[in-house]
């Protein structure tokens, strides 16, 4: 590690706030489009597998 | 074919002077604005006024675009000239010629008068008036591209603007920086030159997107 | 080899290819993106040493340049494949628009953000229309313009074929704009700083930065693949392949 100790490596010198506030912005606006677009995957496999189920349903009545 | 549907359009705008009018109306007041706004200081405005009139015509030019084919989207014009047997590029090409000479011609025209009161130099006379000429077909082309994309949709207009204006931002500062050249005494050929290479390859580019655009749109 | 990017271009063309595909490859990408990231950045942050002028706010370096970067390089993909949607009409690449536009923003604006930050510390202010940052925000607005057109079309596959178009629009303004801002900022040289570092990186801290811009190069991949394949799920939720793959 470059720096000496913890503190020191969460001041940064002086410009702790603004290489944390950066690096947590970038983060949480990453990791939150990251999130949506997962979840508008699984929410778009769920469909299909209710539609599948429902296609199976009404294959099986059909017999 | 072509000299035909520029013949219409030129007259159909013919037949409401307001499509002509209300453009330069809206580019005269907000110019008018910014000495209200800002400061009537000769020397601030002067400052100022190559970017006031640029910025000013180019929303004049985005704004009477919006309606470039409302009106033959709605009446129904539109839906033949996409199956009709002629040139969509043609057709797209006679729209945009005939919008600009009502639109962005006038604005070219009535800009000197703008630019003597906001005290523009008289240096920066000659660049302001070619840049605009060169660079206001420009405007049109693009506007229109985001016309026919738009075109059919509800709330047009300020979709129409988002599309458009990050588009504008070249010829916004070769315009309005050729006239802060030609006031500081510098030579404005290169710049120019410029603009008129960026009219060109915008009209003979824009009247394919605007013909590709004016399909997608309606969905075929 | 050349027929065999030709063969992988006619596969990957196919959305049951593409989704098979990435099924087999993300698992790996993810895994292979967020270790790449994760150590990019906690080496720049932690073990890089620190800048003999700027001090230790330099270390913004590690997520700004990175997302920068794959912003433009997403808007020029973006662009590749709206042309690709229009000349060809191929399915995937009307998927793939979709799929890139909502990521790259959200990079635009991380490189947006981060160099406003940086810009305190260094030039004693957030914001500097400086001829890199102005490129960038203008990027954040072509990026927002094709995001909201493809909002407004109701029809999907509508939406992205005008959304193709105004990619391939922008991507030829784009390599305008940067030329045009470039001589803005030298016309109006005095009201703006210049940070333009011409000296070289030492490889204490390029290496760092080249692990974590692969890092974020990758996340983006990720993103666009499952974004695609939400996108081929819900296009294709009643063919009978996908309906026996999920």
């Amino acid at each position: 590690m470059y720096f000496e100790s913890f503190e020191a490596f969460l001041q940064m010198g002086r410009h702790g706030a603004y290489v944390w506030s950066a690096y947590g912005l970038s983060l949480l606006l990453i990791v939150a489009s990251l999130v949506s677009a997962v979840r508008a995957e699984r929410g778009a496999r769920q469909t299909v597998r209710r539609l599948r189920q429902r296609a199976n349903n009404a294959g099986e009545n059909a017999k | 074919m072509f000299l035909a549907s520029l013949h219409r359009e030129l007259l159909l705008v013919w037949r409401r002077p307001a499509e002509i009018i209300n453009p330069l109306f809206f580019f005269v007041m907000v110019c008018s604005l910014f000495p209200l706004a800002v400061s009537p200081r000769p020397a601030l405005l002067a400052s100022i006024a190559p970017g006031i009139v640029w910025v000013a015509a180019l929303l004049a030019v985005l704004l009477s675009s919006e309606s470039l084919f409302r009106q033959d989207h709605d009446s129904g014009a539109l839906e033949q000239m996409l199956v009709a047997p002629q040139s969509l590029y043609l057709a797209a090409l006679a729209k945009m010629l005939a919008h600009w000479l009502l639109t962005g011609l006038p604005l070219v025209a009535i800009a000197p008068v703008l630019a003597y009161m906001l005290h523009l130099p008289a240096s920066g006379y000659t660049a302001l008036f070619v840049g605009l000429l060169l660079g206001t077909p420009v405007l049109t082309a693009v506007a229109a591209i985001g016309a026919a994309l738009t075109v059919g949709l509800r709330n047009a207009g300020v979709l129409l603007a988002l599309l458009v204006l990050p588009l504008y931002v070249p010829v916004l500062v070769f315009g309005a920086g050729v006239v802060i050249y030609a006031v500081d005494g510098l030579a404005t050929d290169g710049v120019l030159a410029l603009l008129a290479a960026m009219a060109i390859a915008a009209w003979t580019l824009a009247p394919a997107a605007v013909a590709a655009g004016l399909r997608i749109s309606s969905g075929n | 080899m050349w027929s065999t990017l030709v063969r992988w271009y006619h596969q990957l063309g196919s959305p049951r290819y593409f989704y098979r595909f990435s099924t087999v490859v993300l698992p790996w990408l993810w895994v292979l993106a967020i270790v790449l990231t994760a150590v990019g950045l906690v080496w720049g942050l932690a073990f890089a040493p620190e800048d003999y002028q700027q001090g230790n706010s330099y270390r913004i370096i590690f997520i700004h340049v990175p997302a920068a970067g794959a912003a433009l390089t997403g808007y020029v993909a973006m662009g590749v494949a709206g042309l690709v949607a229009l000349v060809w009409r191929m399915k995937m690449a009307e998927i793939m628009i979709r799929a890139i536009a909502p990521f790259g923003a959200v990079l635009a604006a991380v490189a947006l953000l981060t160099g406003a930050i940086w810009g305190k510390p260094t030039w004693g202010t957030y914001w500097v229309w400086d001829a890199r940052l102005t490129s960038m925000l203008i990027m954040l607005f072509l990026y927002l313009g094709v995001v909201a057109l493809m909002k407004a079309i109701e029809d999907d596959r509508q939406g992205a074929r005008a959304a193709s178009l105004l990619s391939v629009v922008g991507v030829i303004n784009v390599v305008v704009v940067k030329y045009s801002v470039e001589w803005w900022n030298s016309l109006h040289q005095g009201s703006t700083i210049n940070l333009t570092r011409e000296t070289t990186m030492p490889a204490e801290m390029l290496v760092p930065l080249l692990v974590s811009m692969a890092g974020i190069y990758l996340l983006f991949a990720v993103s666009v693949l499952v974004r695609a394949r939400a996108e081929i799920l819900r296009r294709e939720r009643k063919s009978r392949w996908l309906q026996e793959e999920v």
